[in-house]
């Protein structure tokens, strides 16, 4: 780990004194569950590191008529304790899957979804989009993307909510560089893939504030996360699918699917949502839905098997948002 | 002369009872001190470089730069321009610092120029391997029942009578099988705090060889073992992978020396996956044959595997097939040599290898003839090679195989193969597997102390690898002298104490448990002398029970502990107990055992993800003298059998030879809920009792690979090939693709 400067401001306007425009040169420190182990592997070496814990502006949910709005540094403990939250099963579910108690009471929500990616060449310092993305493409790509994976980027976005955040048609609050620059972005704007190394996964700049998570009524709109994970523990899923539907009168009538940990961004599955609209929600049309989620699917050499299990997932994730089983472990 | 022996079977007081671990509270609260906290009063930080590169040669090292960053004491190299790296993460050179920052700091300044090396590290595909001429054979033998006439060539008749054992056996199966390389994860990572006392060395070391160690750091620094003291009173793990002071000890040793200051140099823990030591990996091409009732005749085997970079790496091929042998079979062996990090000694060397890939044959068998495994593992113990005092263990493992179906209840549960009534999409399957191991006594020393207070005190050069070893010394001692546990002060892991072996191969138990049991029977008898004189009655007639030394037939003559001591004068009692495999007689300890595991699995078709359910290991170890630490080894075993089952692996990056997997976060590891419930049943009726104390810490680990991949195939009717069973391999394997 490289020293550096530490502070820990009190209010947002301060946070973003602090931050530097230049990329990499300060880094904001929330749970540290992601960023403590990148200072450690050289792979983030910031001249100063700014903590938000202590903005209380920045915690905890809140609910009105328009929705619920939670702060950035509002803990995974915290979320799974909101009643706030009871309607939105597929945000609690997928912080349960995460399943270490050390994560979920020390990460936080914005953290959550600003970690960096798992990819296992990244995390050993060879880069992100080493060697153009030929290292994945060559190299061991068990693990990563099937989707969106022909640039150089073949990595698989590492936020486990993104999925169940993006199909709810969350906003996200972004201030900054100064207090007076805010902006509602929709989630699904927030993610992208990088082109270059100094690129993160999102668009926020370096002297930009992730302040607040906010999700539109959930009245009357099923929502799930199904995680197809190896084990038990605090790995990450090897493919995941949050859904959010609208069902009138016993036939959906809105619907939005979205995969996680198949590309280098949270995955709306389009077609899956084209699928199922206007029939019930059953074994047939879930797993229909499942089928045309990955039929775009562009595996590597390694990752085939990750088509099927993103299809299960899809198929899983809206049984569960209709109320059954899901056929798999539940 | 003193006859050594146990307290008749059900009279003792102490051994066989459940106690709880002597030191246990210590380690629970944090009071014991291990390796790893050991921080002495001007302590330097020392790290290590490593390799980036998976093969090359040295062209240049220069570390001035390094020597000149802020905090920096003192830079060492342990490889010279022109030396071979044969794998990533080698180390290169040792940086001592005031902190550990400013030792990964000045790390990064050590400038090394490589000449690049071609780089392979594929072990599973040998046709690969063969091109890339990174093989070696490393045997081959075949065997035959049938005797060939005289005037027949011996060889070429073998070769044809195995064909004929084939071309008659009413199944065969073709198989292919396999077990990735793991590495060694102790939760402590290798390495030590060194100080010198003037020209003597103290080396806190985690290490399962106390007293074996202090050799090793004499020779490279030009002192004797005598100026070396080696301590451990407490290691996090070692598993077969601590038996050596290694480089980095030694060069911690020397940096001490250097700066004149205390050098703590702890491996990372990428650095404690890529350089400290795997398991081996094995594959295996299998031709088996069997009669109608599954009876197997008939073996041919081609199987390899890498230890690294060496050529004679792999699963030993005396070890295939595993323990049931038929009568007719011919086993070859390849080694693949790979630029991946050395293999180490890892629990049971291997036997989990061997197991893997045999008895997973031998299910398909039952398999193929749709017959219950469990009849097909039954008829094969007509094969079974392994004895215990010169008798065949295979009514051992009968006796053991009805206990765990009964706690598996395997007859309700069983279905054939792929037919099993699905839940879903999650089906259940069952399977089994056996195994052997020594376990016999090694070299041992104890030195007990009787003071004349009634304080007892034991003395040895062994050490506790997390097993409860003080526990057990504490227990034959107290049972010797009819003392309570607590009445027992254990003293172990140092060098400076009587030799004892290393702690490895499960012989630590017998070890430890002869010499003290000699040595406190040996003690008893003088305090006895004593004390017979005392009461005037004859020394024979005298016993050591509930705290008391006292005739056995006038239980009221007595004296107590205390007062029996008090006759020994000034001066505290000393006797060394001595245990020399071979050469001392005993009852006391024996060896070979053997355990029958049954697994239950559930597994999603559509995922390929697998739960373990339910999980029976039923063992033997002779004589027991800590059933609850004896479980608890157990316990650990089986769960160190399912992580490499289901989790476990190195996973290599084919074009730069990167360890890519070298971190905890990725290197998988089951978690509480991943491993299922697990029922663990010491099997010892009386004649265990009565052979003595044999080791378990190895056996248990063996079966639970073959066990568990059985149980997958009894699930999904079709055979997932390599461990451990990743989702990705299931459904691999059910689409019919290579695994």
């Amino acid at each position: 780990m490289k020293a550096f400067d530490y502070a820990a401001p009190t209010c947002e306007a301060d946070v973003l004194e602090l931050l530097s425009g230049e990329p990499g040169e300060t880094e904001i420190l929330a749970g540290g569950t992601d960023l403590v182990p990148l200072m450690k592997k050289m792979l983030a070496t910031p001249d100063r590191v700014v903590n938000i814990m202590e903005v209380s502006s920045l915690r905890g949910v809140s609910a009105d008529s328009q929705g619920v709005t939670i702060g950035a540094t509002t803990t995974l403990d915290d979320l799974l304790a909101a009643p706030e939250l009871d309607d939105y099963p597929a945000i609690k579910q997928a912080i349960e899957g995460i399943s270490s108690m050390q994560l979920q009471a020390q990460g936080t929500i914005g953290g959550e979804l600003c970690q960096r990616p798992r990819c296992w060449y990244f995390r050993n310092g060879y880069g992100l989009l080493a060697d153009r993305g030929r290292l994945v493409a060559e190299g061991d790509s068990r693990y990563h993307a099937i989707f969106g994976n022909e640039g150089p980027a073949k990595f698989v976005h590492a936020s486990r909510l993104a999925p169940a955040l993006v199909a709810l048609g969350a906003k996200l609050r972004i201030v900054g560089p100064t207090e007076d620059d805010e902006v509602a972005l929709s989630i699904e704007e927030f993610f992208r893939t990088p082109r270059h190394e100094s690129q993160r996964e999102h668009v926020l700049s370096a002297n930009q504030l992730l302040t607040h998570i906010i999700l539109p009524p959930a009245s009357g709109v099923a929502n799930a996360t199904y995680e197809v994970r190896h084990g038990e523990g605090p790995d990450y899923p090897l493919a995941a699918a949050a859904a959010a539907v609208r069902i009138d009168g016993g036939l959906v009538t809105g619907a939005n699917i979205v995969l996680g940990h198949v590309a280098p961004t949270p995955w709306i599955a389009l077609r899956a949502a084209e699928s199922i609209f206007g029939w019930p929600i059953n074994e047939q049309t879930a797993r229909a839905a499942g089928e045309a989620a990955v039929a775009d699917a562009t595996p590597l050499k390694d990752n085939g098997y990750k088509v099927q299990l993103a299809a299960v997932a899809v198929e899983r994730a809206l049984l569960r948002a209709a109320g059954f089983e899901t056929g798999g472990f539940e | 002369m003193i006859s050594y022996n146990w307290p008749k079977y059900g009279e003792s007081s102490v051994i066989g009872k459940e106690h709880d671990r002597i030191d246990g509270l210590d380690k629970a609260t944090g009071a014991a001190k291990y390796t790893y906290d050991i921080n002495l009063e001007g302590m330097l930080f020392a790290k290590m470089l490593g390799s980036p590169h998976a093969h090359c040669r040295i062209k240049s090292i220069d570390t001035a730069a390094a020597e000149k960053m802020p905090g920096v004491r003192a830079v060492k190299t342990l490889k010279e321009p022109g030396n071979e790296i044969r794998w990533q993460g080698d180390a290169l050179a040792v940086v001592a610092a005031d902190t550990e920052a400013a030792a990964a700091a000045a790390l990064e300044k050590i400038k090394v120029e490589y000449e690049m090396l071609d780089v392979f590290v594929d072990d599973q595909d040998l046709e690969a391997a063969e091109e890339a001429k990174r093989t070696n054979g490393a045997g081959e033998d075949i065997h035959v029942e049938m005797e060939p006439d005289p005037d027949v060539d011996e060889d070429e008749f073998n070769v044809m009578e195995l064909e004929r054992q084939f071309k008659e056996a009413a199944a065969v199966v073709e198989g292919h099988y396999g077990i990735s390389v793991i590495t060694h994860m102790c939760l402590e990572p290798h390495g030590s705090t060194c100080v010198w006392d003037g020209d003597k060395l103290i080396a806190y070391l985690s290490t399962q060889n106390v007293s074996g160690t202090a050799a090793q750091f004499a020779t490279p620094l030009s002192i004797t073992a005598g100026d070396v003291t080696v301590k451990c009173d407490f290691i996090g793990g070692g598993f077969g992978s601590k038996f050596a002071a290694d480089a980095w000890g030694v060069t911690c040793a020397q940096l001490a020396k250097e700066t004149g200051r205390p050098v703590k140099l702890m491996l990372d823990r990428d650095q404690e996956l890529k350089v400290a030591g795997c398991r081996p990996s094995g594959f295996i091409k299998v031709r088996i044959g069997a009669d109608k009732d599954g009876l197997v005749t008939c073996w041919d085997s081609t199987h390899w595997g890498t230890g690294g970079p060496k050529d004679n790496g792999g699963v030993n091929k005396g070890t295939i097939p595993y323990v049931m042998v038929p009568k007719n079979y011919r086993r070859k062996q390849i080694a693949v040599m790979t630029n991946t990090g050395e293999d180490r000694a890892w629990r049971a060397p291997n036997h989990p290898q061997a197991c893997a890939m045999s008895q997973t044959a031998l299910d398909d068998i039952a398999a193929k003839l749709g017959l219950d495994s469990y009849e097909v593992f039954l008829k094969n113990l007509d094969n079974a090679t392994p004895k215990k005092l010169g008798q065949s263990m295979a009514e051992t493992y009968r006796e053991q195989m009805k206990i765990a179906a009964k706690l598996m209840d395997w007859q309700s549960k069983w279905h054939p193969h792929g037919k099993g009534q699905a839940k879903g999409d999650v089906v259940t399957g069952l399977g089994m597997a056996l195994h052997t191991w020594g376990g016999g006594a090694a070299n041992s020393n104890c030195l007990v102390k009787v003071h004349p207070d009634g304080a007892v005190e034991a003395y040895l050069g062994s050490q506790d690898l997390g097993t409860g070893t003080r526990t057990v010394i504490a227990s034959v001692i107290a049972e010797t002298f009819g003392l309570p546990l607590s009445a027992v002060k254990v003293n172990i892991g140092s060098s400076a104490y009587p030799v004892s072996n290393p702690s490895g191969g499960s012989i630590t138990v017998g070890s430890v448990s002869e010499s003290s049991r000699r040595a406190s029977q040996e003690a008893l008898e003088g305090i006895f002398d004593k004390v017979g004189k005392k009461l005037g009655v004859e020394v024979s007639s005298l016993e050591a029970r509930d705290g008391r030394i006292r005739v056995k037939d006038d239980k009221d003559n007595s004296l107590s502990w205390q007062e029996a001591c008090r006759l020994l004068g000034m001066n505290p009692l000393e006797v060394t107990g001595k245990y020399e495999p071979g050469k001392t007689k005993t009852t006391l300890s024996s060896s070979q055992v053997g355990g029958v595991q049954m697994a239950e699995v559930a597994v999603d078709r559509r995922t390929g993800v697998v739960k373990m359910k339910k999980f029976v290991a039923v063992q033997d170890m002779g004589l027991v003298i800590n059933p609850k630490t004896a479980k608890s080894q157990m316990y650990g075993a089986v769960i160190m059998g399912i992580a490499y089952s289901l989790f476990e692996e190195r996973i290599m990056d084919r074009k730069t030879g990167a360890f890519v997997n070298a971190e905890l976060a990725d290197y998988k590891l089951p978690r509480l809920g991943d491993i299922g419930e697990i029922i663990v049943e010491i099997y010892q009726p009386e004649s265990e009792y009565e052979r003595g104390v044999v080791g378990l810490g190895e056996p248990p680990v063996i079966s639970p690979g073959a066990a568990i991949s059985n149980a997958v195939c009894n699930a999904l009717g079709v055979r997932v090939p390599v461990l451990p069973l990743t989702p990705k391999r299931v459904l691999d394997a059910l689409k019919g693709g290579k695994a």
